[in-house]
């Protein structure tokens, strides 16, 4: 801590951390403002005399409501759900596999195999969905939520195995040697052993590709298109903002409940997140 | 029977040549040490018996068993490591009971085991405990139980003290030594501490550079060392070396050089024989030294200036230079001395070690 004067705590901790905090929590607390500000406040010019973006005295349901009945936002809460749960469990799989075989297996490519994987996740999805939207559609995978399914591993496969092989190099190798030795063949050895041990690092793989898959918006985009299949990200704003007008009180409220869930993730897994990347394993 | 015999054992890493024409016999119930610096080949051969590395050409046998192929779980050995390697996110019993569960015992067989094991290294109030929740003697104690509860035919260990503190390293070396007496299953021990070595094992094997440099009983070790670098491994401090010249005076021989002139022993006249004319090394042990008094003949007597005096208690190491060479001796704890004072040191001269100048073996 910042030992010293009062004042040099205030002005080269608290006061910069407040400043921070603000800042960040900011487009949070801006969202649910809106979210319940009545049509008249929210539609007022700025330099009228009552202007006063910053708090309401007559807050309402209507925009929830609206969101909620009038639009499709719980399929969509759903649908994002559901493709973002099982594309991360499959990028786990995948990483996790991969990850243990490129940290433990010595075999001729290796080295090239990772550097290899990790350079797919640096092509950027504004140039992939062309050639992947082909393939959707000789698939036939168009506006179901497989074409996500199935395109999402694209990237976040690279990313778990990435954030995985670092997390295995980091366990101890003659933890596996002793299980080997005590009778456990290579199998059993990752299943009891290794992965128990690396769960915060499974755990935080899983976070981040949770999130990635649950914000992704190119792809819905491109390879979703009727309604009820649509994401939380692609239809809060295809269907709220109709030409060039925003329905901003139920997109702000779409905005802040679309977040919610993964807010909820971080904050029950934060402490594996974060033992998770600073990879703390002591044997 | 639980014999291990490595014949002709060779280990290549690419073009490194890590271990170079191993032969030895570990006989049943014996506690065999290998010792030397890092990086000479121990930590390698004992993993090749492990079965982790496979060896680059010669056989392992075990128990009468060609055991080159096997993978380690058939080989029936417990490894101890030298951090423990602890399964961190089991509990101390199912540490111990992992193994005989991938071996699918019965959990009756399993609880008995493992609470046999628990009471001989007393810690059977640990059961419950995670790793993380021990100190390091305890974890020390939990690795031992999980090999112990296998009951295999050879017991491997890897340093295991090394990562102890020095008084606990003392305690649990008594451990070892009295587990042993007690289960007397084979056992191959590494180390680089030579003190270790003295005091666990039966037999000591040396090893330099992949090189195997003696083999032998540890007194047999001090005693009668082959080479220069196991006089200077083995004993602690290490053995004082300089460069003498022999000379023949009338049929007796002399050691002479810039700052003694010591007369060689009958019993040792013979081998240095061929020598005359020529320098060999000289060894003599710190605590083979002392103060000479009147009652010494001239010819094991020389003189030293003191450098530096080191206290002990139970002994004094002298740093002196004798001549333009340094040496070591430990003396009796009485002795008043400061630094810079002149003092006459005599040797015991049967136990002169002298060894060949270029080859470094034992003459």
């Amino acid at each position: 801590m910042i030992e010293g004067a009062v004042w040099r705590r205030w002005v080269y901790f608290r006061l910069p951390l407040l400043l921070f905090i603000l800042v960040l929590l900011f487009p949070f607390y801006w969202m649910l403002i809106t979210s319940f500000r009545p049509d008249g406040e929210l539609y007022r010019p700025w330099n009228a005399v009552n202007y006063n973006p910053f708090w309401t005295w007559k807050p309402t349901l209507a925009h929830v409501r609206y969101l909620l009945q009038e639009t499709m936002f719980l399929k969509w809460l759903w649908n994002t759900m559901f493709i973002a749960i099982v594309s991360t469990v499959i990028s786990l799989i995948c990483g996790v596999f991969a990850g243990y075989a490129l940290a433990r297996l010595n075999f001729r490519f290796a080295g090239f195999l990772g550097t290899g994987i990790f350079i797919t996740y640096l092509v950027p999805q504004t140039l992939l969905f062309i050639p992947l939207s082909e393939i959707i559609r000789n698939y036939r995978l168009g506006d179901t939520p497989w074409s996500l399914i199935l395109t999402y591993p694209t990237f976040l496969i690279p990313f778990c195995t990435w954030l995985m092989m670092g997390y295995f190099k980091a366990i101890p190798k003659e933890l596996e040697e002793c299980a080997r030795i005590d009778g456990a063949s290579r199998w059993q050895a990752m299943l009891y052993i290794v992965v128990p041990v690396a769960v915060p690092g499974i755990l935080s793989a899983g976070i981040f590709a949770f999130t990635l898959s649950w914000n992704e918006f190119i792809y819905a985009l491109v390879f979703l298109s009727s309604p009820e299949q649509k994401t939380v990200p692609v239809g809060v704003v295809s269907e709220l903002i109709r030409g060039d007008v925003f329905f901003w009180g139920p997109l702000m409220a779409g905005a802040l409940l679309g977040s919610i869930p993964v807010a909820l993730v971080y904050s029950f897994f934060v402490e594996h997140y974060v033992s998770g990347l600073t990879g703390s394993v002591k044997g | 029977m639980a014999q291990v015999v490595l014949k002709q054992i060779n280990k290549f890493y690419d073009s490194v040549h890590a271990v170079k024409d191993v032969n030895l016999t570990i006989h049943d119930k014996e506690f065999m040490v290998f010792v030397g610096p890092s990086g000479c080949g121990k930590t390698t051969t004992l993993r090749m018996v492990a079965g982790l590395e496979a060896t680059s050409s010669g056989n392992i046998l075990i128990g009468e068993q060609i055991v080159n192929d096997l993978p380690p779980m058939d080989r029936d050995i417990a490894m101890v490591f030298q951090n423990y390697a602890l399964y961190p996110h089991m509990s101390v019993f199912d540490n111990m009971a992992f193994g005989l569960k991938m071996r699918k015992f019965d959990k009756a067989e399993i609880r008995q085991r493992v609470k046999q094991a628990a009471d001989i290294l007393g810690i059977e109030q640990l059961l419950d405990r995670k790793p993380r929740q021990l100190s390091g003697g305890q974890r020390q104690r939990v690795a031992l139980g999980r090999a112990i509860v296998r009951n295999p035919q050879v017991f491997l260990f890897d340093e295991p003290l090394s990562n102890l503190d020095a008084k606990l390293r003392v305690q649990m070396r008594v451990e070892l030594k009295k587990l042993h007496d007690r289960l007397g299953t084979t056992a191959i021990y590494v180390t680089h501490d030579q003190v270790e070595a003295m005091t666990l094992g039966d037999r000591v094997v040396v090893m330099r550079d992949g090189w195997v440099q003696q083999v032998g009983e540890p007194l047999e070790l001090y005693n009668s060392p082959a080479n220069k670098f196991v006089a200077g491994f083995i004993g602690s401090p290490a053995m004082n070396f300089c460069n003498v010249t022999v000379q023949d005076e009338a049929g007796e021989l002399w050691l002479q050089n810039s700052g003694m002139r010591l007369r060689v022993p009958d019993g040792s006249a013979a081998r240095l024989r061929s020598h005359v004319g020529r320098e060999v090394t000289l060894g003599m042990r710190p605590e083979d030294l002392r103060v000479a008094n009147s009652a010494d003949p001239a010819g094991c007597c020389f003189d030293a200036v003191v450098e530096v005096v080191e206290q002990l208690g139970s002994e004094i190491l002298l740093d002196v230079s004798v001549g333009n060479a340094t040496m070591v001796a430990a003396v009796d704890p009485s002795l008043r001395t400061k630094v810079d004072e002149k003092l006459r040191l005599a040797v015991n001269p049967d136990r002169l070690h002298f060894f060949d100048v270029e080859t470094e073996a034992a003459i």
